[in-house]
């Protein structure tokens, strides 16, 4: 470790004192500091939910702190947006690349700073070249004159971190970038990273693999639920003292699983195949059976599921639910045959804002709620009424619309309307995703009860530490394969990940 | 596994300026080519109509055949520029059409038994386009509303405006002055002003698009709007400068219409504003933004209207010149999905080995 001891640098690059954010109802944030020093590889710990996110984007201009001060050099600063920041040095490296897929890669990195000639017209050797001379202190082989679109995440984290060197940023913030890469691009990011933290660049580093974090970084700031929890110095610390300080309470009580006896099989799919997106997948989920599909970004879970459901038509393979085939691209036919799938993205595909509590809850079973086409709004409400106290939701009036709720509570609507059609295979497509830790232990324990109660669950989820308490059988997709069934006693965070990256680790229980 | 490590160092670029193309084809020639295969498919599937309409009627490229060719296409190609830049920002202008008859009427009006000249009837036309073309850029930009929304919604209140200006009148050619009618019918050469001017809008913007940083932020707004707010581009700052130039474009065609034409009335390009969008999108202008050159979509105005002129001369009843247009629309649209899942496709398989 050559990094500068805590402290050695007495004025920070940049530093947050006291800031406060929230969205609506939600407070993203109360009351942070962070102090990031040049030459420091800082990290940035906590769950999903805990307001990384949100400081991030502060950091970088994108959101502007209610309360609270954003000092660049000790002085105070409100970045006009992020080419604010971005003209401070700051470089902000986001977990999904946002990049102009159908420009070049010269032109992303460079896109509203190319060089110029005379009359102010754009010297696009210069920034070919340019380009070209990034990539090789990267030591990359990209054509910086090919389109982004097509770009592995990994590159397009290349992409984003040549663009911090085209501007000799001061400060790189980078949000998990490692959790879509294998591990040679992992390697060759670090020493990427470290390259720049040697030369004097401040670095903020957010990663949910804590061995990452001790093998960059010399400080951690740890947040819960949008509150400091502590800034200190790595060395010293465990990584269980660290998972206490994030978690701060019982796992037991955020993952409420008990061991159950699988019974039936409730779902069979074979050989599911959609051409360029995931291949031959064949899994089968029995009664009272929670079993977790993992994989990072992009693996191709959320395709399957959908394709199961029939969202999406598989080009080859079937389902089966209860032994009888589904008939393919029919989501009225799964829904008939007692699939239900509750969707990744409440915003876009579960819910629909504009309309009041009741109607989305009731939405799925409207004929079942009257007679001849028509619906009969007490049914509707009764019903709804019925579901909101099921699932303790928490809400002013059920005639209120669906945008007003908490991301936790609406993803209790959605699951509402889905389990109001009594399902008896249950999918669940990143159940707690950006929802708060309380209400997220309560889905934890619905799912749960359901399960008991002898549904099939089948859940998608990115969130590790849910899939290792939640599933009884956890299985893993790869670019589209299915590569790993672990059960659950042999789940770990490293054979999970392993399988997930497809990095070959032989264990005597795989396979 | 990305074995990317293990490559060769990157060669001295092989596309770089002036340079011939790299031993390996570089994703850059994939993509390009792709685009230039669009633009030689509408340019050949133009050059076997004229040659096919031609030897049915060898009149067709006669010198008159050819002027009126280039006469008719000039305003379509004209507009095809202007909304091209709306385009590529993935927006839409919809009300380029009443936009031309509001301004043909207006110049009309102001000349009419006076003697000034054709350039005041250009600026005069092209201001009254700019003005239009703010108001619509302001709601869309700033005020968040859907182009669609708001540049249909302009259609109908400009076109109304029109109508109760015109009251039913029409400007007749006997009054415009002659130095006006002299701009829509004289030429150099042999070659009408109109197509000149047309050329030389098309080739300054297409310039503008490649050269300067404005342009190119229009492409990336188009492309990502989300990655160009993380860029620090000035979004409603360049969507706000493409309407005004759509509209300004607009203004210019209208003044360059009563030139042409000398008697107008207030709706005179009635129903245009979807055959210019035709023309862009057949011209490989995505109407998702961020792809497609300002050359394509004036090679898809040349088509259509080249179309439009075949029929008449190859006898054929009008009518199918709409679902001509109708059809290429859509055979450009699905040609475009198609090719760019497919090179997506390529260009995964290239970042992988």
């Amino acid at each position: 470790m050559t990094q500068p001891e805590p402290g050695a640098a007495p004025v920070p690059v940049l530093a947050l004192e006291g800031v406060s954010k929230s969205f609506g109802n939600v407070r993203a944030l109360q009351g942070v500091d962070l102090a990031l020093h040049a030459g420091e590889a800082h990290a940035l710990a906590g769950e999903n939910g805990a307001g990384k996110s949100t400081l991030i984007k502060i950091l970088g201009g994108v959101h502007t702190p209610e309360a609270g001060t954003v000092r660049l050099d000790g002085s105070p600063v409100v970045f006009a947006g992020p080419a604010g920041a971005r003209d401070a040095g700051i470089a902000v490296i986001y977990q999904e690349p946002m990049l102009f897929a159908d420009l070049s890669i010269a032109e992303n990195i460079f896109m509203g700073r190319q060089p110029r000639r005379a009359l102010g017209r754009i010297d696009h050797g210069a920034v070919r070249e340019a380009t070209a001379a990034l990539m090789r202190r990267l030591g990359v082989d990209l054509d910086p004159d090919r389109p982004a679109r097509g770009l592995s995440i990994a590159d397009q984290q290349i992409v984003e971190i040549a663009k911090a060197l085209s501007f000799d940023a001061r400060v790189l913030i980078m949000d998990e970038p490692t959790a879509a890469l294998t591990g040679t691009e992992t390697a060759r990011l670090f020493s990427v990273v470290e390259a720049l933290r040697a030369a004097g660049a401040a670095v903020l580093f957010i990663s949910h693999r804590l061995e990452e974090i001790f093998r960059l970084c010399r400080r951690v700031t740890t947040l819960r639920d949008g509150r400091l929890v502590a800034t200190e110095a790595l060395e010293g610390l465990t990584e269980d003292d660290l998972v206490r300080r994030m978690v701060g309470r019982d796992l037991e009580e955020l993952y409420p699983k008990q061991d159950t006896t699988p019974g039936a099989r409730a779902l069979t799919v074979r050989r599911l195949t959609r051409e360029g997106v995931f291949h031959d997948v064949s899994f089968d989920v029995r009664r009272g059976e929670i079993v977790a599909l993992a994989g990072l970004v992009g693996a191709g879970r959320s395709e399957v599921v959908q394709a199961v459901f029939g969202v999406d038509r598989a080009d080859a393979g079937e389902v089966e639910v209860d032994g009888t085939a589904l008939k393919p691209g029919s989501p009225t036919a799964a829904m008939d045959a007692g699939v239900a799938l509750v969707p990744e993205d409440r915003r876009q595909r579960g819910l629909v804002m504009e309309m009041s509590i009741e109607r989305n809850i009731a939405l799925t079973g409207l004929d079942r709620l009257g007679s001849a086409g028509m619906v009969r709004r007490s049914l509707e409400r009764s019903r709804a009424a019925d579901w909101a106290v099921r699932l303790r939701l928490k809400y002013n009036r059920l005639t209120d619309t669906a945008g007003v709720l908490s991301g936790g509570n609406q993803q209790k609507v959605v699951l509402a309307k889905w389990l109001a059609t009594e399902p008896g295979v249950l999918i669940v497509d990143e159940p707690t995703r950006g929802i708060d830790v309380g209400t997220k232990a309560e889905v934890h324990r619905l799912l749960t009860s359901l399960a008991e109660e002898g549904i099939a669950v089948l859940m998608v989820s990115s969130d590790l530490p849910e899939v290792l308490g939640m599933a009884d059988r956890v299985l893993v997709m790869h670019e589209g394969r299915l590569v790993a069934e672990i059960p659950r006693a042999d789940a770990t965070e490293e054979s999970v990940m392993a399988a997930a990256t497809g990095r070959p680790i032989k264990r005597p229980s795989e396979r | 596994m990305s074995d990317t490590l293990e490559k060769p160092p990157p060669q001295p670029s092989g596309t770089a300026r002036g340079g011939r193309p790299a031993p390996r084809r570089s994703a850059r020639s994939l993509t390009d080519l792709v685009f230039r295969i669009r633009e030689l498919s509408i340019g050949g599937a133009l050059a076997l109509l004229i040659l096919g309409t031609y030897l049915v009627n060898p009149g067709f490229l006669d010198d008159q055949g050819v002027q009126d060719l280039l006469l008719n296409s000039a305003i379509l190609v004209l507009l095809a520029t202007g909304q091209s830049v709306v385009v590529l920002t993935r927006n839409i202008d919809l009300s380029v059409g009443s936009v031309v008859g509001l301004t043909a009427f207006a110049c009309g009006s102001f000349v009419s038994g006076t003697q000034h000249s054709a350039v005041t009837v250009v600026l005069l036309g092209t201001g009254i386009g700019v003005l239009c073309g703010l108001v619509s850029g302001l709601l869309v930009s700033f005020g968040r509303v859907p182009a669609l929304v708001v540049t249909l919604g302009m259609l109908y209140v400009i076109q109304g405006a029109g109508h109760v200006w015109a009251h039913g009148r029409q400007i007749n050619a006997v009054n415009v002055p002659d130095g006006v009618l002299e701009l829509g019918s004289g030429s150099v050469l042999g070659i009408p002003y109109l197509p000149l001017i047309s050329a030389v809008v098309l080739a300054a913007t297409a310039y503008y698009l490649r050269a300067y940083r404005s342009g190119r932020e229009l492409y990336a707004i188009g492309s990502s709007p989300e990655a160009a707010r993380l860029a620090g581009i000035p979004i409603r700052r360049r969507v706000l400068a493409a309407y005004a130039f759509s509209g300004a474009v607009a203004g210019f065609a209208g003044a360059l219409w009563l030139a042409r034409f000398g008697t107008v009335v207030a709706d005179a390009a009635n129903g245009w504003e979807l055959t210019v969008v035709s023309a862009v999108v057949v011209g490989g202008i995505a109407i998702t933004g961020g792809v497609g050159t300002v050359l394509g979509a004036a090679l898809g105005a040349l088509l259509l209207t080249t179309i439009g002129s075949s029929l008449v001369v190859l006898k054929v009843n009008p009518f199918w010149e709409q679902a001509i247009t109708g059809a290429l629309l859509l055979a450009a649209i699905s040609t475009d999905r198609v090719v760019r899942s497919r090179t997506t496709e390529a260009l995964r398989k290239r970042s992988r080995n």
